[in-house]
C-alpha cells in the first residue's frame, strides 16, 4: 500500500499571548496509505481535532511537513493552495449544527465546492447535487430547504454530501458520529462504508467511541495530550492495548454486555487531562499513569516499533 | 443511612408510574410526548430508561420530579406514587419537597446547569438552607463534607471556587453532591455522562455506584448508551415514540430481547467481541412525528416484521414472564412468527 498523506512531526502551537503556548499537537508523525481508514482517537484536550485541521492546512503548521502524493504542502496556505488542495482533501466536521451556513440552502451548501472548482454548468452542479442527496439518504427537493429544516442526523449527511460531493482522495472525519443517535450512528457508518468501497477514500476517522472507531478502521492511532502515544491494527490495539493509556481508554469503554461489565474491574484512572499549557517534562501521561517510572518523569519517549513495523508504542515500558 | 428506609413496606415499590401522559401546546399543534408510561423502582436499585432523542425519557422523569413548565406542559393522566403517595401535582410529600428533597437530579450539562456567579460550594449549601434549616456556615461546612464524598480533591478549596474554574468531570461531580445534599431516596441522572470522555465516565459512573451503595438510593439513570446500560443497571425500561415498549432486568433486556427495536438498538452497535462480528444494521426510517401519533404501534413503520394489526391497533402488553414485559403484537398468541425467531441470540446469555 503507497502511502497518500504523511505528518512528518507536525506540529501546532497555539500562542496565548505572555509567553505562554497551547501544545496542541507536538511532533506527530504518522503515515495513512491508499484507501486505508485511520481512526484516531483520545480524550477531548488531546489534540486531535487540531491535527486533522493542521493535515488539511486549515491551520498553519507551527513545524513540521504533511506530505501528499510526495509533495511537501505549505505550512501556510495561501487562498491559491486551498484552491488547488481543497477538491482533493475534505473535511467532514463533528458540529453538525455550526458548520452549515443558516442563509444558504442545502442546495448552495453542497453545491458551493462544485462551483469553485468545477467548470460545471448551474444545471449539472443541480444534478449533482440532488444525486448526492440522494446517495445520502435524504431527497432531491431538499435543496431548496435551508440547514434549520434538518435534524441533527440530516444535517451531518449534508455535511457528508458537502464533502464528498467534490470526489476527494482524503477525508478527515472529526467525530461524524458522536451527535447522532445509535440508529442513525450505523446509517452514516455504513454510507461511510458504502462510499470508500465505490470511491477508494482515504479516510483519517476521529472519534471517542472506541468501538465504533475499531469496527470501522484499519488502523487506530492514540493521542495523548498533543502527542502519539500508541499506532497499530485496529484489532490489536484494541484487544491488546500495550501503551497503559491506551489500556485505560479500553478499559473505560463500556460495552453493551451486562455479564462482561459486571466482571471486569474498575479501571477508572484518577485525575483528568492536564492543560497543554504547561506541558510536564518526561512522558506526558507520567503523572496518571498507574505504571509509572523514575524515568518517565524525566525523559520523553520515543515512538518505538514492537515486534513488527506495524506497532509503535511511545512508552518506556517497551525500550 | 437510607432514608426513611425504616417505613418502607417491602410490597410496595419505592416509585411506581403509572400510565403517564403528558403533552405539549405549542404553534404546531400538541406534541403527545409521553403517551402512556409504566415503570417501577426498587430502593437501592438502577433503573436505566433507554431510547433515541425525542422519545421521552427527559419528559418522563420532569414530570415526576415537577419541572414540566404548565403551560405549555399537561400531565393528561396516569400518576406516580412515592412510598405511595401522589406526587405528580405536588410540591410535597409527608412534609417534605419532593424536589430536592425526596428526589434529586443531575442533568446532562453540568456547564450550563449550575449558576456561574455561586461559589461550588454556596450552590450546594443553598438547598440544605432551604430543605433542612441548616445555618449558612453549617452549610457550607457539609457542603466542603459532600464535595469530599464526590472524591473532589483539595474540597475546602474547591468549594470557594466558581464553576468556570472546574472542568467538566469535576462539575459533575459537583452536581452529584448538590443532588445528594438532603439525602435523597431516588437519584434521577438525566444523561449524566454523555458530555464526558470515557475515562471521565467511568470514574462519575464509578462515583454514583460508591454513593448508591453507601446511601442506598434508587437511580434512575437515563442514557441512550447500551454500555453505560449494562454497566450500571439493575433493571432497563426501553423507551420508543413515548411509550415503553420493553422492561426488565438487565438481563433479560440484553439476552432475551423480545421487542424488535431493542434488537434493532443492539445490531445497529458494533460488539466487541470478535466471535460476533457483524454488519451494522441501522434501524431505518425515523421516528414517528408525535404531533399526529400513528394510531397502531408506534414501531410498525421501521419494524422489519410489521405486520397490520400494527398500523391498526396500539399493540397490548405481554408479560414474557414475572418481570420482562414487552409491547408487542408479535407475543400476540394469533401472531405468525414467534418471537422466539427474532430473539438476539447471544452466545454468552
Amino acid at each position: 500500500m503507497s502511502t497518500l498523506v504523511e505528518a512528518k512531526e507536525l506540529t501546532r502551537f497555539f500562542d496565548m499571548g505572555r509567553d505562554q503556548r497551547v501544545h496542541a499537537v507536538e511532533k506527530v508523525s504518522l503515515k495513512i496509505g491508499e484507501k486505508e481508514i485511520v481512526g484516531l482517537v483520545g480524550e477531548s484536550g488531546s489534540g486531535k481535532s487540531t491535527f486533522g485541521k493542521t493535515l488539511l492546512g486549515l491551520h498553519d503548521k507551527t513545524s513540521g511537513d504533511v506530505v501528499y502524493r510526495g509533495e511537501v504542502l505549505p505550512s501556510k496556505y495561501s487562498p491559491a493552495d486551498f484552491q488547488r488542495h481543497a477538491a482533493k482533501m475534505q473535511m467532514i466536521f463533528q458540529d453538525p449544527y455550526s458548520s452549515l451556513n443558516p442563509r444558504m440552502t442545502v442546495g448552495e451548501i453542497i453545491g458551493e465546492g462544485l462551483r469553485l472548482h468545477s467548470a460545471a454548468s448551474i444545471d449539472s452542479v443541480k444534478e449533482q447535487v440532488a444525486e448526492w442527496l440522494r446517495k445520502v439518504g435524504l431527497q432531491p427537493d431538499h435543496m431548496s430547504r435551508y440547514p434549520h429544516e434538518f435534524s441533527g442526523g440530516q444535517r451531518q449527511r449534508i455535511g457528508i454530501a458537502r464533502a464528498l460531493i467534490l470526489e476527494p482522495e482524503f477525508v478527515v472525519c472529526d467525530e461524524p458520529i458522536s451527535a447522532l443517535d445509535v440508529s442513525v450512528q450505523a446509517q452514516v457508518i455504513n454510507l461511510l462504508g458504502d462510499l470508500k468501497e465505490r470511491m477508494g477514500l482515504t479516510l483519517l476517522f476521529i472519534a471517542h467511541d472506541l468501538s465504533m472507531v475499531r469496527y470501522v478502521s484499519d488502523r487506530m492511532a492514540v493521542m495523548y495530550l498533543g502527542s502519539l502515544v500508541e499506532l497499530g491494527k485496529a484489532d490489536e490495539v484494541y484487544f491488546d492495548p500495550k501503551h497503559p493509556y491506551t489500556e485505560i481508554l479500553v478499559g473505560s469503554n463500556p460495552e453493551p454486555d451486562p455479564n462482561l461489565e459486571r466482571s471486569r474491574p474498575s479501571t477508572a484512572i484518577q485525575g483528568e487531562i492536564p492543560s497543554p499549557v504547561n506541558v510536564p517534562a518526561g512522558c506526558r501521561f507520567a503523572n496518571r499513569c498507574p505504571k509509572a517510572m523514575d524515568v518517565c518523569r524525566n525523559t520523553t519517549p520515543e515512538l518505538i516499533a514492537l515486534k513488527d513495523a506495524d506497532r509503535l508504542v511511545a512508552c518506556h515500558l517497551y525500550s | 443511612m437510607s432514608a426513611d428506609g425504616e417505613k418502607l413496606n417491602t410490597d410496595t415499590p419505592l416509585l411506581e408510574v403509572e400510565n403517564l401522559h403528558v403533552e405539549f401546546d405549542t404553534y404546531g399543534g400538541t406534541v403527545e410526548a409521553v403517551r402512556g408510561v409504566d415503570f417501577t423502582v426498587d430502593q437501592g436499585q438502577t433503573l436505566a430508561i433507554v431510547g433515541e432523542s425525542g422519545c421521552g425519557k427527559s419528559v418522563t422523569v420532569q414530570s415526576i420530579m415537577g419541572l414540566i413548565p404548565m403551560p405549555p406542559g399537561r400531565i393528561t393522566a396516569g400518576s406516580a406514587r412515592l412510598r405511595g403517595h401522589e406526587v405528580l401535582g405536588r410540591n410535597r410529600i409527608d412534609g417534605k419537597e419532593i424536589r430536592g428533597r425526596e428526589i434529586g437530579m443531575i442533568f446532562q450539562d453540568p456547564m450550563t446547569s449550575l449558576n456561574p456567579t455561586m461559589s461550588i460550594g454556596a450552590q450546594i449549601a443553598e438547598p440544605l438552607q432551604v430543605h433542612r434549616g441548616y445555618s449558612a456556615t453549617d452549610a457550607f461546612a457539609e457542603a466542603v463534607h459532600l464535595l469530599e464524598m464526590s472524591k473532589i480533591p483539595e474540597a475546602a478549596k474547591r468549594a470557594r471556587q466558581y464553576p468556570f474554574e472546574f472542568s467538566g468531570g469535576m462539575l459533575q461531580r459537583a452536581m452529584i453532591a448538590m443532588a445528594i445534599s438532603c439525602k435523597p431516596s431516588i437519584l434521577i441522572a438525566d444523561e449524566p455522562t454523555t458530555a464526558l470522555d470515557v475515562t471521565i465516565q467511568a470514574q462519575i459512573l464509578d462515583l454514583m455506584q460508591d454513593l448508591q451503595k453507601e446511601t442506598g438510593m434508587a437511580i434512575i439513570l437515563i442514557t441512550h448508551d447500551l454500555g453505560v446500560v449494562a454497566r450500571m443497571a439493575d433493571e432497563v425500561a426501553v423507551m420508543y415514540a413515548g411509550r415503553v415498549v420493553e422492561h426488565g432486568s438487565a438481563d433479560d433486556v440484553f439476552y432475551r430481547s423480545a421487542h424488535p427495536y431493542t434488537v434493532g438498538l443492539k445490531e445497529a452497535m458494533p460488539t466487541n467481541d470478535p466471535a460476533l462480528q457483524h454488519e451494522l444494521k441501522p434501524i431505518e426510517g425515523s421516528p414517528p412525528d408525535l404531533f399526529a401519533p400513528p394510531r397502531g404501534c408506534g414501531y410498525c413503520a421501521r419494524c422489519p416484521h410489521a405486520m397490520q394489526v400494527c398500523d391498526e391497533q396500539p399493540p397490548t402488553g405481554h408479560f414474557l414472564h414475572d418481570h420482562h414485559f414487552s409491547r408487542c403484537w408479535l407475543h400476540h398468541e394469533q401472531a405468525p412468527i414467534k418471537p422466539e425467531t427474532i430473539y438476539f441470540k447471544d452466545a454468552k446469555a
